[in-house]
């Protein structure tokens, strides 16, 4: 299983990434109360997906020194944009991140099958559906934004 | 004479279970006048709160006089709460009416005529169009207008201008009762029927203060409870409300759980539903879906847990779901206590997953009544001035979409349906940004009854949004207008109005408005013509003329829907008055209770809504909908409960609520006009508990500032009867009174404090889930201005004055029960007490 640890690796930091980039959206527009309270919220789904792993990381050993799937990992959202155009960009931002992450499951589901970790593999299923929540949400608000942010002119 | 301060529900009428309410006719008229001395009775409904009591407006001289119960009525059987009694007619006379147009010139308002004023806004509108389109018009109404206002409202807007912002008032009243039904049921409408009342075995009350908020509705359950068969209540509220105090005596359990914890509550009676075998597992299997979710998701909350979270003693818990669980007919009610506070939706719907575990739904005894908070707040939403699609339409779905095209003859794509509606709060947010630049208000006073006061005032006053106000006063809202518009209101206009238990009621026009106002419908009809709003064939838009011509296309709209309206016309609701939706070829009678089969509006064509994840408010797609194949089946949803957005800290060391007193109507802009009610309640207070205040020093009638992050107020302290560790504030002062004691100042705005934030469903704000602290300012020279007569009242061993000195009323027992339709104890009438005009005071 030369790759697996790496795949357990990137569902780590790209959960990290997601987490982060969650919270950032959370202050960056805080003054949107349900994008602030909800960011939030997916921050800790985020968290809690890798307090899960964390057993598992130690069993498999995090291996990222392996260079190809590297260029994988999806860096975050450092600072986020101003304006309800921007929150529709972040939005989406952290819509693909998210995704990422979400097929890393996918993938990390499919090596644990194959070894047969259930362990793992329950993991990487009760993630995957929150991710999909993560994703849904994620969907439902830019519908919200969108109309507005594209079609009248934001005054800053 | 009755003195209905003192007396707030009047003499009971106690009946066995299963026979029909006795009839008692409730009257009151002014300045002391007689049956004799009123010209005339023109029917209508009550407006002051959302039971939708039928009575008849006394005419004199030209002047509504004073109101009487309609015997007949399936509604109230004849009675009237104070609040109806001495409240409906006062303000309509009041000196202080809007009478004249006016528009801000040189930053003051100033009269004008109606030309003027609508050339105003009219101006405004059509150069906003031209510059950026219809996304930057906002309207915000109520729910105290008419069917036929609300859908005239729907169309211009939707088909008119095809904007998406568009909501009321009933957003904080009543939107997760709308959430919770579409959540569960696939489309909003009220399962259950108040006839339940007679049937039942148990009655929840859920956060619902029903003694002071629906006080006839509480009579109809107090002549159970005091008969010698009565059902069991139960009351969940963390105050000792007059409702917790008859659970005690019913033998029931009164369950105080700690602000901000409802979900973790009802997810351990749901637990307690499995564990004991209360599941009716053939009829979930049948008629349900997702039970095994459920299980799992409130499998953690065992009584021990669910104690540690929500400080409730586990006994009381597994007492109250025993309760649940082998009464053979429940009755489950539910208001503010839940909508307004943390995980709105979610607890709403724990409600509905409780009686469809045992499949206690559409039969006599057993329902579930999801309350409203205003008289007509059920039309803003069926109608879709609150954003969604009018007749219970899904905005998601392109076929509910063709179909009002089709019934209003324009592009589908002019009606906005390429995202979900914008929610007040939303409408507000880009109001402040100044991306809605024309906002509209109707009926209501967001100044005051919006969370934060002090934010919505700096929205509405701003330069960046150009404010339009409709109302019969010069609100704290109106104050901060560009434009304000006189308008008609209740018994100065003819229109039709639905109460929570679907029953339509025609209230007709009794008197002439003052001066120069006229009835928002002619206001919004003005608008649209002079807009020049037409249909694809030029014809103009909407094309009706008076009430009831909308009437009648309100009608058409909601055929083929749940909603169905097609049976009712203003004759027919001229004959035995309150006729409950759906009326149709296979109902004309009306229908007492939803979901007898039990077959819910959940196929995917037919729903409201695809549904939404409870906890994030993600929406469910179609292809995820229709996968699932509900056919007919109700939806088992559950979700985990989440601490509260703001706790208690050390700065802030206790918990915050809102409410209501039974004398008072939202900001009171009717109630504080009527003497009786303004005097029974005439001034803000704030509640602590005995043990909260002795820690603070503080003692009965003391001046206190209450302070939380946002925001503070400085009220007297009534030690009352709230739980430890909670603070209530009422909601209804703002700055106006009567006698002016308060010019100017927000120094009493529950509002103050409140957060903004919102339920990830119903978009619903939370008013009660807010930290603060309370510190003494001064000595009190005298007892809080608060009401000693319902859940307000001193703690026990306090020696305050009672609340007390109403103008005279009368109140007459019927010997002859008169017939309902479709109440199912028709024929079981029981002879009714004797006696007939009734005193005590």
């Amino acid at each position: 299983m030369p790759h697996l640890s790496t795949y357990v690796a990137l569902a780590d930091r790209s959960e990290q990434t997601l987490a982060e980039s969650f919270r950032a959206v959370a202050e960056g527009h805080a003054a949107e109360a349900d994008i602030f309270h909800t960011c939030e919220m997916l921050a800790r789904w985020s968290d809690g997906h890798r307090d899960r792993l964390a057993p598992v990381v130690s069993r498999y050993g995090e291996d990222d020194s392996i260079t190809e799937p590297e260029r994988l990992h999806a860096s975050g959202l450092a600072e986020v944009r101003s304006g309800q155009i921007g929150l529709l960009r972040d939005l989406q931002d952290l819509h693909v991140l998210a995704t990422l992450v979400q097929t890393t499951w996918t993938v990390v589901a499919q090596g644990a099958q194959g070894l047969r970790d259930r362990e793992l593999l329950s993991i990487a299923t009760s993630a995957n559906a929150e991710t999909s929540r993560q994703l849904s949400w994620l969907n439902t608000r830019m519908k919200a934004a969108a109309p507005q942010a594209l079609i009248v002119d934001p005054k800053e | 004479m009755t003195d209905r301060i003192a007396d707030i529900w009047g003499d009971r009428t106690p009946h066995p279970k299963g026979s029909v309410w006795p009839a008692r006719v409730d009257l009151h008229l002014e300045n002391g006048l007689g049956e004799a001395d009123v010209d005339r009775w023109v029917q209508s409904a009550c407006v002051l709160c959302s039971n939708g009591c039928g009575c008849d407006i006394a005419v004199k001289d030209g002047r509504m006089v004073g109101v009487r119960g309609r015997a007949g009525d399936v509604v109230n059987h004849g009675r009237l709460g104070p609040k109806g009694l001495y409240g409906s007619t006062p303000w309509a006379s009041s000196a202080d009416r809007l009478t004249r147009p006016l528009v801000r010139d040189g930053g003051d308002l100033v009269e004008t005529d109606w030309e003027t004023a609508m050339g105003r806004v009219v101006e405004v509108s059509k150069k906003l169009l031209d510059e950026n389109g219809p996304l930057t018009h906002g309207f915000y109404t109520s729910g105290q207008m008419f069917i036929e206002e609300y859908y005239t409202l729907a169309v211009l807007g939707k088909a008119g201008l095809g904007t998406p912002h568009m909501d009321g008032n009933t957003r904080l009243c009543t939107a997760t009762s709308a959430a919770a039904f579409k959540e569960s049921f696939g489309a909003d409408g009220q399962p259950g029927s108040y006839t339940d009342i007679e049937h039942c075995d148990a009655v929840f009350l859920y956060g619902h203060n029903m003694a002071e908020t629906q006080t006839v509705l509480w009579a109809r359950i107090l002549d159970r409870t005091r008969a010698a068969d009565p059902p069991t209540l139960v009351c969940v509220d963390p105050r000792r409300t007059p409702v917790a105090d008859e659970a005690e005596r019913t033998g029931g359990v009164h369950l105080a759980p700690r602000v901000g914890t409802n979900l973790a509550l009802m997810n351990g009676l749901t637990r307690e539903l499995f564990a004991n075998g209360w599941v009716d597992d053939e009829w979930v299997a049948a008629h349900t879906l997702g039970v095994d979710d459920l299980r799992e998701v409130v499998e953690p909350y065992t009584p021990e847990k669910v104690a540690e979270i929500c400080g409730v003693s586990s006994g009381d818990l597994c007492r109250a779901a025993a309760i649940f669980g082998e009464s053979e007919n429940v009755l489950s009610t539910v208001l503010q206590g839940f909508y307004q506070s943390h995980q709105a939706t979610a607890s709403a719907v724990a409600v509905h997953n409780l009686h469809l575990l045992r499949g206690l739904i559409g039969r006599p005894g057993s329902g579930v009544l999801q309350m409203n908070g205003q008289p007509t707040a059920q039309n803003n939403r069926e109608c879709g001035a609150d954003g969604d699609l009018p007749g219970f339409r899904n905005w998601n779905n392109p076929a509910h979409v063709q179909q009002l095209a089709d019934l209003w003859n324009v592009d589908p794509l002019t009606i906005p349906h390429w995202a979900p509606p914008t929610n007040a709060m939303q409408i507000f947010n880009y109001a402040e940004k100044g991306s809605i630049e024309l906002l509209w208000i109707s009926a209501t006073n967001p100044a005051v009854s919006m969370p934060e006061s002090a934010r919505i005032r700096r929205i509405l006053s701003g330069d960046q949004c150009f404010v339009v106000v409709q109302d019969l006063f010069l609100t704290e809202t109106a104050q901060l207008a560009d434009v304000v518009l006189p308008a008609a209101g209740w018994g100065e206009k003819t229109g039709t109005f639905t109460n929570v238990n679907r029953t339509v009621h025609l209230s007709e026009k009794a008197v002439e408005p003052p001066g120069e106002a006229r009835s928002d419908l002619d206001i919004f009809l003005m608008y649209a013509r002079a807009m020049g709003f037409t249909d694809l064939d030029g014809a103009p838009l909407p094309s009706w003329t008076n009430p009831e011509e909308a009437f009648d296309a309100w009608r058409s709209a909601t055929a083929g829907r749940p909603v169905d309206y097609t049976g009712l016309s203003y004759d027919k609701l001229r004959g035995p008055s309150g006729i409950p939706w759906p009326v149709n070829d296979q109902a004309p009678q009306g229908t007492d209770r939803l979901y007898t089969d039990p077959v819910f509006p959940t196929d995917t064509d037919q729903c409201e809504t695809y549904g939404h994840d409870l906890l994030t408010g993600g929406a469910v797609t179609e292809e995820e909908h229709r996968a699932m194949a509900p056919n007919g089946r109700a939806f088992l949803k559950g979700a985990p409960y989440t601490p509260a957005h703001e706790q208690p800290s050390e700065d802030y060391p206790l918990l915050y609520t809102t409410g209501r007193t039974v004398y008072q109507f939202h900001t009171r802009t009717k109630t504080a006009r009527a003497r009786s009610l303004h005097d029974a309640a005439p001034d803000a207070w704030v509640e602590l508990s005995p043990t909260d205040a002795e820690g603070l020093g503080i003692s009965e009638g003391d001046l206190v500032e209450v302070r939380s992050p946002r925001g503070k107020i400085e009220v007297r302290a009534r030690i009352g009867r709230v739980m430890a560790g909670a603070v209530f504030a009422p909601f209804h002062y703002g700055s106006w009174d009567l006698d002016d004691i308060a010019p100017g100042q927000q120094h009493r705005q529950a509002n103050e404090l409140t957060m903004t934030v919102w339920d990830p469903v119903s978009k619903q704000p939370y008013f009660k889930t807010a930290a603060c602290r309370v510190t003494k300012l001064e000595s009190g020279d005298r007892p809080a201005p608060a009401p000693t007569t319902a859940a307000s009242a001193p703690a026990r061993g306090s020696s305050v004055p009672p609340t007390e000195g109403g103008e005279a009323t009368t109140s007459q027992i019927l010997e002859t029960t008169p017939t309902y339709a479709n109440d199912p104890a028709a024929g079981t009438a029981h002879p009714a007490p004797t006696g007939t005009i009734s005193g005590r005071s």
